[in-house]
């Protein structure tokens, strides 16, 4: 560059680079001492750095560093510390009998953390969170259960599941397509669904019969319903005569029911959970507030 | 480049970075340094040795009489228990401080930095230690400038070593008031205290040794926020340790001062003998009036004292004083007295006593029993089989008695409504009882259920009540029960 000399400026004392440009100088102020220190220091680093933790990525791996430090590792380990600290307090779970848990404040509390824990991470997808239920879903905070509610009833139907297609000791009911089999005529099921919808308080259609109603009824349904529709545990039958029911106590959804059948599934959760968890969660069912 | 940059020296070239002078603070005997040996041993002392101090809390709480209890979430004051949820009462507390503060420079200047704040007296208790092995001001600076033999370093390590057991022994007491100290000092004499212990007296050894024995006045000068607003707080009105110009000056030397006298000429009292200089522990000049340096601690009055009694002339020259009283006999009016009461002081001592009295209020009416109550949120109510309806709660109890405590569940709401508590066997009369543990809470889930034909609606508002059986003590909380629309 033309011109190119250094002078000293009198207002700060330094010196300028000497670079002019249509009259204007450029101070040379350089960066201080320290902060370059700092900037090399953190330079050295960061190559001390690579050299001892995994770094850099190549093709199908990357470099491990000089200890094989994996921050995945790391959970790993903090994981199995977790499953055998909680494994001990478990252990008594395993052992005794589910009526003694509710007995032993001590227990009860650890089977109901667990259960709370497993209920969310494995139940509540399709019952929802506290066990709310939905159409098709039961409630699990209410006291009409299809299977039984007791602390057993709760526990057997965990392990086994419902319609589970890989265990054998299942819990099995299967109410016949009336209406798609041909069991019964299109008038029929309507008929029925009417006498139904008044066993629970519900209002039928105008112009209903009920004696013919009740006669497809103790023919077709009494045999698993009862005679007065009040269900059989033992078979999974539904109680039909009080306020909660699982598909909906609306005609068209009875007429429903009738016409195709429902049938729900719940895994058998014995094959995919350890037994202290299922115990736990049969536990926190419990308690919801429908126990028996 | 570098070159340049070396070059560019200039006078222009003014350095940002002051080094620190030393200050060789000289002792002086006089009435503001025994208060200040007085305040300092009652802080030293209550510091120390507070954590040993026992109180009786009955058999399930511990008996120090102040202990932060961080594993159990308690702090424990005499009779005074603080929860956890009740820490706005160091907010009270803090307001109280600043006030406090604020009231006291209103009143004398900076009180709390010259005589009341822990680095004043711990600076004053290690110059103490360091006056004691290497003698006073001159002997100090004399060993300084000169050669550093075996016998200064002999004197140096020996001070060290003081001011490090008095650090060790600073941040020793810092970890007693945070668990039962009788215990924690047999933990450390035989190495099984907790690791935490071990850091904190380490982080407090360091700290103490730091700033009391090796930054000093700096701290005050440079890292302590307080100087900058009291400089801003403080009023003309206010005493603050005052260098009387208008008595002093002309400054001339005693038999100058006695000439001119005589000749009937003006000579001020001050003999220029610089003993205020020399005992300053933050080592300014307080002739140059009030500065943000200065902590006001009062030892150059009592040096400026000294001197005056030996001139024979009335002591007071550098004096507690206002800034309108100086500015009134500069100008020949007469003195203004000093008014301690005026609206700054009355509004500070307002707010001390309206935050300090509604603390006291709530502390002395406060329940010893509380309540939370938690609708659940999914479901909001159940309906159950015979068409009734159950909404459930989740109710924690507040005990803050040294007892078990039966509490007795009620609840006022929707017509016939049932209670029922889960998991909770205890239910002794027709209530449901929940039997809280001494000084815990305990959470129970709570059904509560209304038959179909008193569901009024959506929602209804619902009272629970629970009610110590023996105390007579009840507290109540407030919610709604859902029901269908």
């Amino acid at each position: 560059m033309a011109g190119h000399t250094e002078e000293k400026d009198v207002i700060t004392g330094r010196t300028t680079t000497g670079h002019e440009w249509d009259g204007i100088k450029e101070l040379n102020t350089p960066l201080p001492r320290w902060w370059l220190n700092v900037f090399y220091a953190c330079i050295l680093w960061s190559i001390a750095y690579y050299v001892v933790y995994p770094a850099w990525p190549g093709i199908t791996s990357y470099t491990k560093g000089m200890f094989g430090y994996s921050s995945r590792a790391e959970v790993a380990v903090e994981i199995d510390a977790l499953k055998a600290k909680r494994a001990a307090a478990a252990a008594d779970l395993g052992k005794v009998e589910l009526a003694a848990i509710k007995a032993d404040p001590k227990l009860l509390n650890l089977a109901l953390a667990q259960g709370k824990a497993a209920f969310g991470d494995n139940c509540a997808p399709c019952h929802g969170i506290g066990g709310a239920g939905s159409k098709g879903y039961p409630n699990l905070n209410d006291d009409d259960w299809l299977w039984g509610g007791t602390l057993e009833d709760i526990h057997t139907t965990l392990k086994h599941g419902v319609r589970s297609t890989n265990d054998d000791n299942t819990r099995i009911s299967a109410m016949p397509a009336f209406g798609r089999d041909g069991i019964l005529k299109k008038e029929e099921v309507r008929s029925v669904a009417n006498y139904v919808a008044t066993l629970s308080g519900g209002q039928a259609e105008a112009g209903f019969d009920k004696a013919a109603g009740a006669k497809i009824f103790a023919d077709n349904c009494a045999s698993c319903h009862g005679e007065q529709g009040k269900g059989n545990k033992d078979v999974g039958a539904p109680n039909l005569t009080d306020a909660i029911t699982l598909y909906g106590n609306k005609l068209d959804d009875i007429v429903e029911t009738v016409t195709n059948s429902r049938a729900g599934l719940m895994p058998a959760w014995a094959h995919r959970l350890d037994p202290v968890t299922v115990k736990s969660l049969a536990v926190y069912v419990h308690s919801l507030g429908g126990g028996k | 480049m570098k070159a340049h940059f070396m070059s560019s020296t200039d006078e222009t070239d003014i350095p940002l970075y002051a080094a620190a002078k030393k200050v060789y603070p000289q002792s002086v005997k006089g009435f503001y340094r025994s208060i200040k040996w007085a305040v300092l041993a009652v802080c030293l002392g209550v510091y120390y040795f507070l954590p040993f101090v026992r109180w009786n809390r009955g058999p399930n709480l511990p008996d120090q009489a102040v202990l932060v209890d961080l594993a159990n979430r308690r702090f424990y004051f005499f009779p005074i228990e603080i929860w956890p949820q009740e820490v706005y009462y160091f907010t009270g507390l803090l307001v109280i401080a600043a006030m406090v503060l604020f009231l006291m420079n209103a009143v004398a200047g900076r009180i709390w930095c010259g005589y009341l704040c822990p680095q004043t007296v711990w600076t004053d208790l290690f110059l103490a230690v360091e006056r004691f092995i290497e003698g006073d001001r001159r002997d100090r600076i004399k060993m300084d400038e000169g050669k550093w033999g075996p016998a200064v370093l002999a004197r140096k390590a020996a001070k060290h070593f003081i001011w490090l057991m008095i650090a060790w022994w600073t941040g020793g007491a810092w970890v007693l008031y945070f668990a039962d100290a009788p215990t924690l000092v047999k933990e450390l004499a035989f190495g099984t205290a907790p690791l935490t212990a071990y850091v904190w007296i380490g982080i407090l050894t360091f700290t103490t040794y730091t700033l009391a024995g090796i930054m000093r006045e700096q701290v005050c000068t440079y890292m302590c926020p307080w100087p900058r607003i009291q400089a801003a707080l403080t009023d003309d009105e206010a005493l603050n340790v005052t260098y009387r110009y208008d008595r002093g000056e002309p400054r001339v030397s005693l038999k100058e001062a006695t000439k001119l006298r005589a000749a009937g000429a003006p000579a001020g009292d001050c003999i220029d003998c610089s003993q205020c200089v020399a005992v300053c522990p933050t080592g300014i000049d307080i002739r140059h009036g009030a500065q943000l340096e200065c902590i006001q601690c009062g030892l150059c009055m009592d040096a400026c004292d000294n001197v005056m009694l030996k001139i024979g002339r009335p002591k007071g020259l550098i004096a507690y004083d206002t800034d309108n009283n100086v500015k009134a006999r500069i100008s020949g009016q007469p003195e203004k007295p000093f008014h301690p009461v005026r609206p700054r002081t009355m509004i500070y001592a307002a707010m001390i006593s309206i935050v300090g009295g509604a603390m006291l209020f709530q502390l002395a009416t406060r329940s010893t029993a509380g309540i939370n109550l938690i609708h659940d949120r999914t479901p909001l109510y159940v309906t159950l089989a015979d068409g009734s309806v159950r909404n459930a709660y989740t109710i924690r109890l507040i005990n803050k008695r040294p007892d078990d405590r039966p509490f007795a569940l009620t609840a006022e709401g929707p017509l016939g409504l049932k209670l029922e508590l889960v998991n909770v066997t205890a239910t002794s009369d027709w209530r449901p009882i929940v039997i809280v543990p001494p000084d815990a809470t305990r959470e129970v889930r709570l059904l509560v259920t209304v038959p179909k034909a008193n569901i009024k609606g959506k929602s209804e508002p619902i009272t629970i009540k629970a009610s110590d059986l023996f105390a007579g003590e009840h507290v109540l909380a407030k919610d709604h029960f859902f029901g269908p629309e």
